[in-house]
């Protein structure tokens, strides 16, 4: 069947946004185990990455995630005052801050990167967490970035010809 | 008399800079030209594309080109540098990761030349004129090459074997890459010819520079009196110096000026303006998103800052190509 592309946003009917998450080992992983565990049901769009602290999240993951293909990041760690190292929450909280602003400037809708703190007894919040970004992303749309970038590579040409000026030159 | 080794320099899209510093190399020059056949090097020697495409493929042992991609002009000169040579090497920062050319990749193709050929302050065209790859004046057809949607770096045009990045490149790393490749002592393919540690580790200022910078405000060096002996970090001067490779002589550092990253990342990182904004991030000095957006807002130009050099290298390579492709206007 062939797909009919919203005009918007380019998404076609079968398209699933794709979420990857970053949780703190401590807290909202931990919490993630617990939704599972207590049965509750979100979006099946994540796919969850556990880091040590949200303070290990370098901002290239963030990008790379993005080059790669995901149409959303969520990163979830230890409410402020809570984090296993002190202070890497907040460096998470910065870094989110300085990111979401960069990929405004370069045309990136910054509700595609999230940031939440959920506890390890939360397993509810992370229910609302993946389940909200899943459908903001899903209204804003694919992202896509690896198939625009690889459609626009195809104006490259290295092919040598005669070059142009001469040909004409040699025709005039 | 046994045949001296042939090498080319080329330009792209870049502004001359690279060349002065192949000048640059003064006294060495000599050299040089003693121990290489330069056989191509349209800035300073008469020798034309065709004296080029003569020569049997592989005939140069390197080339260095310098200067970003972005016309089918460019494109065709790098893949026939590309077959001639032994060795292509990227020189300079727009030839490895786009350079200051690529900020470019910020605006599409139609954008800059609605600009450029109508909006900006100082064009008169009410005849809407643009160049075209074609145009007929008096029965003689006159072409020039196409510009292309997007700014390249030389690596994602044609395989390269080699960077010397810096803008420009220092004269001793210039000889430095030459007496490397006459004594055929060239490291492995892909690697940057310069050190792989970042500038801190060589900076004249690098005691200066405390262990936990905690930025409270950002100040702009043209609005700054600037300390000549004290780390800029330190005095909140943006200095990418923590997330770029040294190997400049800290030159703008010694003439008191920050680091805009022109070496590009060491070969631990992947995308130097991320890494940079990891660090300034961290080392607010703020708790809240208000907080940490105020403290942030004096840094006004964060691509401009952060991928001065490298954004069609970066990990999103610019704002993304349109989902539509725009109909081609030329």
């Amino acid at each position: 069947m062939q797909d009919q592309a919203n005009t918007e946003t380019g998404a076609t009917p079968s398209w699933e946004p794709r979420i990857v998450a970053f949780f703190c080992n401590w807290c909202t992983y931990t919490a993630a185990d617990l939704a599972g565990v207590s049965r509750m049901r979100y979006a099946p769009n994540v796919r969850v990455i556990r880091v040590m602290c949200t303070g290990r999240v370098d901002p290239q993951f963030v990008l790379d995630a993005f080059a790669k293909g995901a149409d959303g990041v969520l990163i979830g760690g230890c409410h402020p005052g809570d984090c296993h190292y002190i202070e890497g929450n907040y460096k998470a909280l910065r870094r989110v801050e300085f990111l979401r602003r960069v990929l405004d400037d370069l045309g990136i809708e910054p509700e595609r990167l999230r940031l939440e703190w959920i506890s390890a007894s939360e397993g509810d919040r992370v229910r609302v967490a993946v389940n909200g970004l899943t459908e903001t992303v899903r209204a804003l749309g694919p992202l896509d970035l690896r198939a625009r970038h690889t459609k626009a590579d195809l104006e490259v040409h290295v092919g040598v010809e005669p070059h142009m000026n001469l040909e004409v030159a040699a025709h005039a | 008399m046994p045949e001296k080794p042939k090498i080319g320099f080329y330009w792209c899209g870049s502004c001359g800079g690279c060349e002065e510093s192949v000048v640059d190399l003064a006294m060495d020059l000599v050299m040089v030209v003693d121990a290489v056949d330069i056989v191509f090097f349209p800035v300073g020697m008469d020798f034309k594309r065709e004296d080029v495409e003569a020569m049997p493929d592989g005939a140069l042992a390197a080339c260095f080109i310098n200067g970003c991609i972005r016309t089918s002009e460019q494109e065709e000169m790098a893949g026939l540098l590309r077959r001639k040579s032994g060795a292509l090497i990227a020189y300079g920062s727009c030839a490895s990761s786009g350079g200051i050319p690529g900020l470019a990749n910020q605006f599409s193709r139609e954008q800059i030349l609605a600009f450029v050929y109508g909006a900006s302050p100082s064009t008169h065209n009410e005849a809407g004129t643009r160049p075209e790859t074609q145009v007929c004046v008096n029965g003689h057809a006159l072409t020039l090459p196409a510009l292309r949607e997007r700014v390249r770096s030389l690596d994602q045009v044609v395989d390269v074997d080699y960077y010397l990045p810096g803008c420009p490149p220092t004269p001793q790393l210039l000889k430095q890459a030459v007496v490397a490749l006459l004594e055929g002592k060239l490291p492995e393919k892909g690697t940057v010819l310069a050190p792989d540690v970042a500038l801190c580790e060589q900076c004249p200022r690098s005691e200066t520079k405390p262990s936990d910078l905690k930025y409270t405000e950002f100040r702009r060096p043209h609005l700054t009196k600037m300390d000549p002996t004290k780390c800029f970090l330190a005095q909140g001067i943006v200095c990418m110096g923590p997330a770029t490779r040294g190997g400049c002589e800290a030159q703008c550092i010694v003439g008191n000026m920050p680091c805009s990253g022109c070496f590009g990342p060491t070969s631990r990182v992947r995308d130097q303006g991320a890494k940079m904004m990891s660090h300034l991030a961290a080392s607010v000095a703020a708790q809240t998103p208000e907080e940490t957006r105020k403290i942030l807002s004096g840094i006004p130009d964060p691509v401009g800052t952060l991928y001065r050099y490298s954004l069609p290298k970066s990990l999103l390579r610019g704002v993304p190509p349109a989902k539509t492709k725009e109909a081609n206007p030329s």
